[in-house]
């Protein structure tokens, strides 16, 4: 991979450190407002539905749902050429967050139908764990 | 309110590669063309109602354009709703008008992302990159599929998108793809992101527009030529990422026009000509779900029947929109909408007198609405 060009990996700051941290130990996680309960995922400093800033986090079942899928024909990135065509999902955990992933182990990347129920499976992307899912069927 | 300001003048310049334009050069050719055409003295503008250039983000890009082009605003400035920002613009640049804040707005928006930086539409979506979750077409994509799925909508259908506007742009001498396009064409084209296919694409290009506006008072003294009012504006927003939308196959087209067909007092039925944003051909489609032209969940039949196409019950955009007369997001397809209320367009639709406008940014994230009439 090129210098200027390198694989991109996730910026780690201190809203998102739980969250990696927890898929460096082999769990996903998701964040929930200590003042009204929501949960939600990417990670934010406040809660988007009661603004309190007491946040914490709680582990995902795995268990989860297809809300719609891409298989991308062309690469947007060089470090993907290699990988055409992929899967890019949006994922929605059990626990009601919603996701961007990818699905693995899949014969047929079309063979898949909306709302159909989803497993977690974490994989290892450059020495970051980072979550996928596959059918649960 | 409604019909109480007036688009007294359009003006754009050419569509395609234009190699060596700034956005300032080509902001202020399009502001030159919009005042001859209103007849309307330049000293005149007291409001500048600018969309910064998508590809280039610049600090107090509106000032500058200002001082470039000789105005003073009373009120100006740029405004950032992605692709739904111009007919937003216009919307305020009315209630302005409407509260005494100017008398003659322009609003305009220059762009050169053909001939220059494209960095804006192949960008990294933040943390999900990891996951090669990269570019625009994606987001329409992951949309459409939803759609395909919910619905049962087709490729053929979104095609016939396609294939309509393609027919309209082949018959407009200005603009940028003159190509028209076949069923068979389309379903031939490559695959960029399952579902959707190249010619599921607008097309990048290079180009400026403006509009001017004034009361209808004020363009009746000033001796305007053709002036047509503006009958209703609206907005709406969802949420920022495709991932946490409540539902991918409704937008914020819903509640935009919603707003603006009650301001107009008009309803969808009543409408003669569209002019449909198509960044993606799944954005028009669920645009006419959302506007009420169709039931929600039947666009696909909707626009397979030929009822979008020249000649049909709503002809769209009827100069070859973003998939054939340019990629410029938004204002000329209200340039577009004035010819039509005028009589003036390339594919005019006989008596056309109620014509609605949508724009829309981000993933179908921005959405605004305008509509004109006589």
């Amino acid at each position: 991979m090129p210098d200027h060009d390198p694989f991109p990996l996730p910026r780690v700051d201190e809203t998102n450190r739980p969250y990696w941290q927890a898929l460096a130990e082999g769990r996903l996680v998701y964040q929930c407002c200590k003042a009204c309960g929501h949960a939600w995922l990417p990670a934010r400093s406040e809660c988007p539905r009661c603004l309190a800033a007491e946040t914490g986090w709680q582990q995902a079942s795995g268990r989860a749902r297809l809300v719609s899928w891409v298989t991308y024909r062309k690469a947007f990135h060089p470090a993907f050429a290699d990988r055409l065509p992929y899967n890019v999902s949006v994922v929605e955990l059990e626990e009601g967050p919603r996701l961007i992933s990818n699905l693995v182990g899949l014969a047929d990347p079309e063979d898949l139908a909306i709302d159909e129920p989803l497993a977690l499976v974490l994989r290892e992307e450059h020495g970051v764990a980072i979550p996928a899912f596959r059918k649960a069927g | 309110m409604p019909g109480n300001v007036v688009i007294a003048g359009i003006g754009h310049t050419a569509f395609g590669r234009l190699e060596g334009r700034s956005t300032y050069s080509l902001n202020i050719e399009a502001i030159r063309n919009a005042l001859a055409d209103a007849g309307i003295e330049k000293e005149r503008v007291d409001g500048l109602f600018v969309k910064f250039p998508t590809s280039a983000y610049e600090f107090m890009y509106g000032q500058k354009l200002a001082e470039a082009a000789g105005i003073v605003p009373r009120i100006g400035g740029v405004w950032d709703q992605g692709g739904a920002a111009n007919a937003s613009l216009i919307g305020y640049a009315a209630m302005a008008i409407e509260a005494g804040q100017c008398e003659v707005a322009v609003v305009c928006f220059a762009d050169n992302p053909k001939s220059g930086t494209r960095q804006a539409y192949s960008k990294p979506w933040g943390a999900d990159e990891v996951f090669g979750w990269f570019g625009i077409p994606a987001g329409y994509a992951m949309i459409a599929q939803r759609h395909m799925q919910q619905h049962g909508t087709t490729a053929e259908q979104l095609g016939a998108i396609a294939v309509a506007c393609r027919a309209n742009g082949a018959r407009n001498p200005a603009a940028q793809l003159r190509k028209p396009l076949s069923l068979d064409d389309y379903m031939a084209s490559d695959i960029v992101v399952s579902p959707l296919r190249r010619d599921d694409c607008c097309l990048v290009s290079d180009g400026g527009a403006a509009v001017v506006l004034t009361s209808a008072r004020l363009a009746a003294r000033l001796g305007v030529a053709a002036p047509v009012p503006i009958l209703g504006f609206g907005q709406g927003q969802t949420s920022a990422e495709v991932a946490q939308r409540p539902d991918l196959t409704t937008t914020a087209a819903r509640a935009s026009a919603a707003t603006a067909f009650r301001m107009a007092g008009v309803r969808p039925a009543d409408v003669d000509v569209a002019q449909i944003y198509d960044c993606f051909t799944i954005t028009a489609l669920m645009t006419l779900e959302d506007y009420g032209f169709c039931r929600p969940g039947e666009g696909g039949a909707f626009v397979a029947s030929g009822a979008i196409a020249a000649g049909g019950d709503l002809p769209i955009n009827t100069a070859g929109g973003l998939l054939s007369e340019t990629g410029m997001p938004g204002l000329q397809l209200v340039i577009e909408g004035v010819r039509q209320i005028r009589g003036t367009a390339v594919n005019q639709v006989p008596g056309a007198a109620l014509c609605a406008i949508s724009n829309q940014g981000g993933v179908m994230h921005t959405h605004s609405t305008l509509i004109l009439g006589n």
